[in-house]
């Protein structure tokens, strides 16, 4: 991609004689630091020049936005036509709490929505249960029946709005309970628009909310991207997440790797299921962080459209484009924010967002400054939604697609991530995958290397970060923070009760007993989920119906 | 310290929480200090924490939890140790531990509290200076 021959040539002497001249300068004041490097430790050199461009053509590697291999965007008029979702990751107490700040958030100008769980909802588990006790409601909001959900929704018009769900081993439950609220209102399933992010994968190595052994899991995955591709085309029926990798201290390589690792994953088990590529390959969507090193994360998201579009396209014979086309959400990177001098995060997550943006991401998310310490309090929230709108109305950055393409610094980067998370995903290929990777504890004691590897960084100083290791000030703690209702766990139980004492106990026995005896077969879960919810079984006792054919997972202890 | 004892150490993530990056990091940092330590993995009860330290015999009980239900579960062990007899134990908490509920689990007998930020350094300094349990 660079000049021509005899342009190189001249340019290559003249760089070796600006290098001598530099080293010259270097022997009486040296630079800060013997070496530089990313964040992720990619090594950095002081100039970037077109000879560090790729040898491949423009046309095979960037090609243009809205063309493959996608390296520019997906689209080809980027944020000229519409800018990208401002999708604000919420949810707390009861459902009652949680339609409040969501209508919160959307009167503020967010465009979509984006719903955290408790975490018995997110493993399954009644409000009522004892391994509840003082998790109800504490970081996200507590769902065990439909009629919850139908609270949560309240005044929100679901055929408008598109709903992110970050569910993972209970997907299945909650793609349900959406599609029955809807249709409840009149909504067509092919009408909704949302994700539900059903990654189980990573909840092995990195965020911990498994239920079912790896292959049971995977199955309910596959149930459901085939029951959406039907039922809900419009709906994404998995988001790939490198998100949550990246916050346990993986390395920007390395999200990429895994998360595409998990894809392939997802993708030959779909393939193994019976479904066709093109039937569900457009419905797959992806979920990254945005961190810190601005120019790295930039790469990252470029490299990462290249990646899945050649895999798609070559590895899985894709033919439909939009299969081709990596979409994704992102989020600022929660583990950058401090909670020493925490008013420094506004400024993080804005340089964060600006990556994300400049990236050509679908949907982002952006942190409030007061996350270190709490879930957000409804100011803090509303500064990070803004961040977005000057990020969208009021710097220049959206007026033309890929503004950063052509840096040479940027171009060279996205290069050395592509090449270098291949060389991870042939390592997971040759363990054979994701699934070996995973019992072996591979991924998992990577992650934690580079952890430990940044935490010694940050303690040598060798990484600075301001407010923290360096520039330290005694401060008064920050105040007004969001506490969360101790009731709500008792409140939450006593209305459980109710539902139980008033439904059809034979109706939920029965759809029980369906879920049970499909389990045991090749059919789709999903149908038989559907009647479960409707008849007001809980997620408890759907995910108990489960665990009673599947099993659990349990952790093999390899640390 | 009187003499070179081993310290043990258990790493405990209480809860349904399933953020271990600190607690990870803990891990190592504690056994690149010289410490023999025991990572319990996630979704600990209180029982199973008492268990594992009596069973393993810890000088030191660490708990890292992030979402908030350490007002629960934090008594709930504390309660289990004792009933154990394993007073002698030197408990610290790590995670997300909000400002004003410190004093409470304090008072509980839980010796230390590390919020985002703590440095490994202070959390093995904090443990050699407050041992409890002397050379064996």
């Amino acid at each position: 991609m660079c000049c021509n021959v005899h342009d190189q040539e001249k340019l290559a002497l003249e760089l070796k004689a600006w290098e001598e001249a530099t080293q010259k300068q270097l022997d009486k004041i040296p630079e800060a630091r013997n070496s530089f490097e990313t964040l992720s430790g990619l090594p950095v050199k002081g100039l970037y020049t077109p000879l560090d461009l790729s040898t491949d053509d423009y046309r095979t590697s960037l090609g243009l936005p809205g063309s493959y291999p996608f390296t520019r965007g997906i689209q080809n008029t980027m944020y000229r036509g519409r800018f990208w979702t401002m999708r604000q990751y919420a949810g707390y107490g009861s459902a009652h709490d949680t339609n409040k700040r969501f209508r919160y958030l959307l009167e503020r100008g967010q465009t979509g929505l984006s719903l955290a769980f408790d975490l018995p909802t997110q493993i399954g588990y009644d409000s009522d249960h004892f391994i509840a006790l003082g998790e109800v409601g504490r970081v996200g909001v507590a769902i065990d029946t439909i009629h919850d959900l139908e609270i949560l929704f309240n005044q929100i018009p679901l055929s408008q709005v598109s709903t992110s769900m970050t569910i993972n081993s209970p997907a299945a439950v909650l793609t349900a309970m959406y599609l029955a609220r809807a249709e409840k209102e009149g909504i067509s399933g092919q009408d909704l628009r949302g994700t539900i992010q059903n990654d189980v994968l990573k909840e092995y190595v990195a965020r911990g909310t498994y239920i079912f052994p790896v292959h049971h899991a995977l199955r309910l995955t596959a149930d459901i991207l085939g029951f959406c591709a039907r039922q809900m085309p419009n709906w994404n029926s998995i988001s790939i997440s490198g998100y949550h990798m990246r916050e346990a201290g993986c390395t920007a390589v390395q999200e990429v790797a895994f998360t595409m690792a998990n894809a392939i994953t997802y993708v030959e088990t779909a393939l193994k299921a019976g479904l066709k590529i093109d039937d569900f390959g457009p419905r797959l969507s992806f979920f990254f962080s945005s961190h810190q090193d601005f120019f790295e994360e930039v790469a990252k998201f470029r490299a990462a459209r290249r990646i899945w579009a050649r895999l798609m396209k070559n590895r899985f014979q894709a033919k439909n484009p939009r299969s081709w086309m990596l979409r994704y959400h992102v989020q600022t990177a929660g583990c950058s924010l401090t909670a020493q001098q925490p008013i420094l995060n506004i400024l993080r997550t804005g340089y964060e967002a600006l990556a994300a943006v400049l990236g050509g991401c679908q949907s982002l998310h952006t942190n409030s400054y007061d996350e270190a310490l709490a879930l957000p309090s409804e100011q803090a929230a509303q500064i990070a939604l803004r961040t977005q709108q000057v990020i969208a109305h009021e710097i220049g950055v959206t007026e033309t697609a890929d503004p950063l393409a052509g840096s040479y610094y940027l171009e060279n980067l996205t290069d050395r991530i592509e090449e270098e998370a291949l060389q991870y995903l042939k390592k997971v290929d040759d363990m054979g995958g994701v699934i070996n990777a995973i019992a072996t504890g591979y991924l998992q004691e990577e992650i934690s290397k580079s952890a430990y590897e940044y935490q010694k960084n940050v303690e040598v100083r060798r990484r600075i970060v301001v407010g923290l290791n360096k520039y330290q000030m005694d401060e008064p703690p920050l105040t007004g923070l969001h506490k969360v209702d101790p009731g709500v766990g008792e409140a939450q139980a006593k209305w459980l009760e109710k539902i139980r004492a008033e439904r059809s106990a034979s109706a939920v026995a029965a759809a029980l007993g369906n879920i049970r005896r499909v389990a045991q077969t090749q059919e789709n879960l999903m149908p038989p989920i559907v009647e479960a919810v409707k008849a007001e079984a809980t997620i408890g006792e759907i995910c108990g119906a489960l665990r009673d054919v599947f099993g659990e997972y349990t952790a093999a202890n390899c640390f | 310290m009187h003499d070179e004892r081993v310290i043990r150490v258990l790493v405990a993530k209480p809860g349904l929480d399933g953020h271990d990056r600190g607690a990870k990091v803990i891990v190592r940092a504690l056994r690149d200090a010289g410490m023999e330590v025991i990572y319990t993995g996630l979704r600990q009860t209180p029982e199973m924490i008492a268990a594992a330290a009596e069973q393993e015999d810890v000088d030191v009980v660490m708990m890292s939890i992030l979402s908030g239900a350490h007002n629960y579960i934090f008594p709930r062990v504390m309660e289990e140790l004792k009933r154990r007899g394993m007073t002698d134990i030197l408990v610290l908490a790590g995670g997300i531990i909000p400002a004003e509920d410190v004093s409470a689990l304090a008072a509980l007998g839980i010796k230390g509290f590390f919020g985002p930020g703590t440095e490994t350094k202070a959390v093995i300094d904090f443990v050699k200076a407050n041992l409890k349990r002397g050379s064996s």
